[in-house]
């Protein structure tokens, strides 16, 4: 091994934490005693063989008769069939959401409404393990997240929402609200429920009805969602749920009868979308892609922000909109960072999504594996030095080892563009106000970390960066209290918390 | 009165005041300088307190263990790692009413944990009170199982250093093989560090051949921050082990402090190679709880550190529950705990 530590020899020299030489060992991640195998029974989930539109809170086929397939990342195999929703099938959609605000929703007291809430937030909670469980089919996300992260915040966002449901004429300093109308939400395949849950908790609780259309390589928890309102007797048409891929949102976000469009996903889309509506009444948020500078100071708790660094951008193989993909260290600390991180990335499990010790599971499709791969090359190309995770890859599904590029510069493509995977990119900086500028030198501005040990700094910096959300010595953390959504090209408006009502209603 | 060397060199505005301060006639309850037990002859291996340890992160250090603890341990892993735990422990008896009929019988199972399945254990060591050491020695003549006895006023080290050293001499003569010291919290929350480190320095110079435990209390030292000073002081005074606690005070053994612990040991051996080994003691009772630090140290230290010589329990009731996993794996069916030897 070439890192390993030819003589140990304690000197003055060797204790200075800030230094690290080639000879400075790496610990050993192997295999003396390894985790046997433990997958998370999925044989009591029924996935049914195929799934029709939810409209008018009944299951219609698609006009087209046309239905595609969802595969599961992990192991390539076609789940079941969803029905791909055509213009008139979201004329449809849009027509029952239209009916049930005007006959229902909008003129339930918002008590009502919050009952209906609260118990689509307790469904799914007493769901809670067979939407983890189909998440991760699904996605390809490692269960322990899906089960840990995205189902609960799902219920969370519902439970939270609810609360809300019957207080918005006090959320804005005694001025009187009313809902928008029919909202017609489009969302992206990373985090399928919970994004579900996110888009549809707010547009209820505020008296609007919905028309939600899930990513086309992640339409299932959606619809078993769709299959809780059912169960919940949400009033029909209140949430229609309708799948289909490109051309069935840019159908949702031009349909003229649509009032308010809330789209999360990539900058490209968000802007066709922002070019198709202008001119129209519709409201619009986006929140679209990021490239999150994670700055890491001196002074931090190194272990810890080696843990921050870990969970920003290896979460979720990176799917994340403010994913830490670049790392901004202190120049002093940066060879202990990266040493430490290497040897943290070692220990890093990558395979079945549905075995619960697994951290790293699928990326999400083949196309997104390709765009990883194509982006990495590029790194390389460009004169960066690559590291990645010597672990071993399953032979079947879309997998990419945890990676990250050291002496990656302000130019290069990987500092730049969203990578949307497990790959980070490491830079250093001098001063916290380099620090800034770094930071702030990006056509993003979703979100931050910062990692020091000083709370000044902290308060100091946060208000100097332009990203929507910042995270003080921890990443990744969210809260259905806590307002979330960017700046520049990241997008507008803001999801969650008080803030995030103001995005479905209108303020008189 | 002379001094660490390693003190004065220093940058550090408390170890030099606490040079000139310590000259009173009560230092060491009225006892010779430090110098005349050999702790102020040698160097320090590196200089103590400069930098300063890294700030430890309360919240992200419990974060990270809970995160740990969700680790599903299998089948053959379970096994395996229930088999690993037997191996490390130091099965402890530190009682007042401690004899030999008791030493012996622990010891007998400490040689052979399971009557009906030779292949596990033995265990560790016997961790016993000075007085018991030969009684030990004689029951494990042959064996493997080392004989580790607790020293230097054992628990509270509220003594002067020369009968906290002379504790260690007769402990060892009477045949150890491995010491148990405890540091002198009060210097230590009172930011003595130079009198910490030279206590420990002239307990492992006293040690001789045996091997140096270096128990911290954690749970009298308030914050992980002193948790990772002390164990900083400890790796660098010469402790071969470092250890949470006595298993007098509650709390003893947490997952979180062993962490701590454990990001020490590993920056100790990133600047120098030399491997610290750790031994959480107290409050390990379930064979569930074993395999969460085996987790911990697997995840954190790696595969080199998965071995009684760097990683030990002390523990006086987690053996039976240990044993009682492990014969369920076997069985497919939980055993009555009648089944299995309390001694």
């Amino acid at each position: 091994m070439s890192r390993e530590l030819t003589k140990a020899t304690p000197s003055m020299k060797a204790s200075k934490t800030s230094i690290v030489t080639r000879t400075t060992p790496a610990l050993d991640f192997g295999r003396a005693w390894d985790y046997a195998p433990a997958p998370e029974a999925s044989d009591h989930v029924k996935i049914a063989r195929r799934y029709e539109l939810f409209i008018g809170g009944t299951w219609r086929a698609p006009k087209s008769g046309k239905y595609f397939a969802t595969y599961s990342p992990s192991t390539e195999q076609k789940l079941a069939e969803v029905a791909d929703a055509d213009a008139r099938d979201v004329d449809d959609a849009v027509r029952a959401a239209r009916h049930a605000f005007d006959k229902y929703w909008s003129k339930m007291r918002g008590a009502e409404r919050a009952k209906y809430i609260f118990r689509i937030s307790r469904a799914i909670q007493e769901k809670a393990r067979e939407l983890a469980i189909v998440e991760s089919m699904d996605g390809g996300k490692p269960i322990k997240e899906s089960r840990d992260v995205d189902v609960p915040l799902a219920a969370a966002h519902f439970f939270y929402h609810a609360g809300w449901a019957d207080k918005l004429d006090y959320a804005f300093h005694g001025r009187r609200v009313r809902p928008l109308g029919v909202a017609g939400q489009i969302i992206p395949w990373n985090v399928p429920l919970l994004m579900a849950a996110w888009k549809i908790a707010p547009a209820l609780a505020c008296g609007n009805t919905v028309v939600l259309k899930p990513a086309e390589t992640t339409p299932l928890t959606a619809l078993l969602l769709a299959q809780i309102l059912q169960e919940c007797e949400l009033p029909p048409g209140v949430v229609n749920i309708i799948t289909g891929a490109g051309a069935t949102g840019a159908a949702l976000a031009g349909h003229p009868d649509v009032n308010k469009v809330a789209f999360t996903g990539s900058t490209d889309v968000g802007k066709k979308i922002q070019r198709a509506i202008a001119g129209s009444k519709k409201r619009l948020t986006l929140e679209l892609g990021g490239k999150a500078a994670n700055i890491i100071f001196a002074d931090a708790s190194i272990d810890q922000a080696v843990e921050g660094i870990v969970s920003g951008i290896y979460f979720n193989q990176g799917h994340v909109c403010c994913a830490g993909s670049r790392l901004l260290v202190e120049e002093s600390v940066h060879d202990l960072v990266v040493h430490k991180l290497r040897d943290r990335v070692a220990t890093l499990r990558v395979g079945d999504p549905l075995d619960k010790n697994t951290d790293v599971g699928a990326i999400n499709s083949k196309m997104q594996l390709d765009r990883i791969t194509e982006l990495v090359a590029a790194g390389v190309a460009e004169g960066a030095e690559r590291y990645t995770a010597p672990c071993k890859l399953p032979s079947k599904g879309f997998f990419f080892a945890p990676t990250f590029f050291t002496g990656v510069s302000q130019s290069s493509r990987i500092a730049r563009e969203e990578i949307f995977g497990p790959v980070l990119s490491i830079l250093t900086f001098r001063t916290p106000d380099e620090a800034v500028e770094k930071a702030n030198n990006t056509m993003y501005g979703l979100s931050a970390g910062i990692w020091t040990d000083k709370g000044a700094k902290i308060f100091w910096l946060s208000q100097k960066l332009k990203a929507g959300v910042i995270w003080g010595n921890t990443y990744n953390k969210f809260d259905p209290s806590s307002p979330f959504g960017g700046y520049k090209e990241s997008g507008f408006g803001r999801e969650g918390g008080r803030q995030g009502l103001g995005a479905y209603l209108e303020v008189e | 009165m002379q001094h660490q060397v390693a003190v004065k060199r220093a940058p550090d505005g408390a170890s030099l005041r606490a040079v000139t301060e310590r000259s009173t006639p009560n230092d060491n309850g009225g006892a010779p300088a430090l110098s005349r037990f050999g702790a102020s002859a040698r160097p320090a291996p590196y200089p103590l307190f400069y930098p300063p340890p890294p700030p430890v992160d309360q919240v992200s250090i419990e974060e990270r263990v809970a995160a740990l603890a969700k680790r599903s341990i299998k089948k053959s892993a379970k096994v395996q790692g229930l088999r690993l735990a037997v191996a490390m422990m130091d099965l402890t008896t530190l009682e007042g009413k401690d004899t030999a009929g008791k030493v012996r019988a622990l010891c007998r199972k400490a040689m052979t944990p399971l009557d009906t399945d030779p292949t596990i254990g033995p265990c560790a060591a016997i961790c016993v009170y000075p007085n018991l050491v030969p009684v030990a020695k004689r029951a494990l003549a042959g064996s493997t199982v080392k004989v580790a006895s607790v020293a230097t006023a054992f628990p509270s080290g509220q003594s002067p250093l020369p009968v906290k050293l002379d504790d260690v001499r007769r402990a060892v003569e009477l045949g150890a093989d491995e010491i148990d010291m405890v540091i002198d919290r009060g210097a230590m929350l009172s930011g003595d560090y130079a009198k910490v480190f030279d206590e420990i320095a002239a307990t492992k110079e006293a040690c001789g051949a045996a091997h140096l435990k270096v128990i911290l209390e954690t749970g009298e030292l308030g914050s992980y921050d002193v948790v990772r000073k002390a164990s900083e002081i400890a790796i660098a005074a010469g402790g071969d082990f470092i250890k949470t606690s006595t298993g007098k005070v509650v709390p003893a053994a947490t997952p979180a402090v062993t962490l701590v612990m454990l990001q020490a040991i590993a920056d100790h051996y990133y600047a120098t190679g030399r491997k610290i080994g750790m031994k959480p003691a107290g409050g390990v009772r379930t064979a569930k709880q074993a395999l969460h630090y085996l987790v911990i140290v697997k995840e954190t230290l790696g595969d080199a550190w998965l071995t009684p010589d760097l990683f030990r329990f002390g523990a006086s009731a987690l053996l039976n529950d240990v044993l009682m996993q492990l014969e369920k794996e076997r069985t497919g069916a939980y055993q009555a705990s009648e089944d299995f030897s309390k001694d």
